[in-house]
């Protein structure tokens, strides 16, 4: 059976449902950004697989760029979280409720 | 061959970002999502993305999934417990995974057989890439103006060496917009992650009337 680009799409599909899931599931803030994290992934999985199967370098430049966006973002969603934490000494979303402390 | 590669990352890559989601331990969460991250790398390897398999490991593999541990362990954040925060979240999680399915079905569907690598392309991506062989997509849009033949380069087969040539030619301004990105996260997270001088704790008044330690357990031991 030959892979197609449907099959990537389907991986990348599942991928993204299930970062989605533990987006909306879990109350630790971490695992939210990992989930976060899976769902940015599954998007570069179809940049990648898009890019191959069209042959087209761009779609590669994008997934680049994304990696880059996403590790600037995960270091500032750190820090934003231990800021959090020093206020609260919680993780967990259903503690913080509050805009203002 | 292709085909039984390319089922085991898959799977491996869905387990272990299923029990980064289900997972009880945030430590086994990460760990679970840095292997996840791994099978995805052996993805894009099969889709002969190499660089890009390298950048995965090492960026997110490796430098995000250690500053995650770095947080969980500095945070020293315990097994959380499972269940979900409210049933109805629970409801709501399986409505729109399933809403999603729907949708994904109905796009595979649009093209049931799947676009074939084999006939179109016939081993790397590398010879339509170079501008001297266009793909027909590639055809259409270079008649459409919205895409320049490149100039000829000497025959490669390397991934790596089209991205650089695409990257600093097309995509130079958004590469350097990105520098300039990662210089304000930089600058964001040093202010961020700054300790508040005690003078302006006090001043803030409120804060005295609900006494709370200035730093975490964890942190205090830094100082």
């Amino acid at each position: 059976m030959d892979i197609t680009l449907n099959h990537y799409l389907a991986v990348a599909g599942v991928l993204f449902v299930i970062g989605l899931m533990g987006v909306i599931m879990r109350r630790n803030l971490l695992i939210i950004y990992m989930s976060l994290e899976m769902m940015l992934q599954a998007a570069n999985l179809t940049f990648v697989a898009f890019s191959r199967f069209n042959g087209l370098i761009d779609g590669q430049i994008f997934v680049f760029f994304v990696i880059t966006v996403a590790a600037a973002e995960v270091a500032v969603g750190l820090a934003l979280i231990v800021a959090l934490y020093r206020l609260r000494q919680t993780t967990r979303v259903d503690a913080l409720t509050a805009l203002k402390f | 061959m292709d085909a039984f590669f390319f089922w085991l990352f898959a799977a491996g890559m869905i387990g272990f970002s299923l029990a980064v989601v289900l997972g009880r331990n945030p430590v086994g969460s990460a760990l679970c999502f840095a292997v996840s991250m791994i099978f995805m790398a052996s993805l894009f390897v099969m889709l002969s993305a190499f660089f890009l398999a390298a950048i995965q490991i090492l960026v997110t593999a490796g430098a995000v999934m250690v500053l995650f541990l770095f947080i969980i362990m500095l945070l020293d954040i315990g097994v959380m417990s499972h269940l979900p925060r409210q049933k109805i979240w629970m409801g709501a999680t399986f409505v729109l995974a399933l809403g999603f399915v729907f949708l994904l079905a109905k796009v595979l569907n649009a093209n049931p057989h799947g676009t074939m690598l084999t006939s179109a392309l016939p081993n790397a991506p590398a010879t339509v890439l170079m501008g001297r062989h266009p793909t027909p997509f590639q055809q259409n849009m270079i008649n459409a103006g919205q895409m320049r033949p490149l100039a000829p380069v000497p025959e490669s087969n390397d991934d790596t060496h089209q991205i650089g040539r695409v990257l600093f030619t097309r995509y130079v301004a958004p590469f350097e917009v990105t520098s300039l990105l990662i210089l304000v996260a930089t600058v964001g997270v040093v202010v961020l992650c700054k300790e508040e001088a005690p003078v302006r704790r006090k001043t803030a008044g409120e804060v005295d009337a609900e006494p709370q330690p200035e730093t975490g357990p964890a942190l205090t031991a830094t100082r």
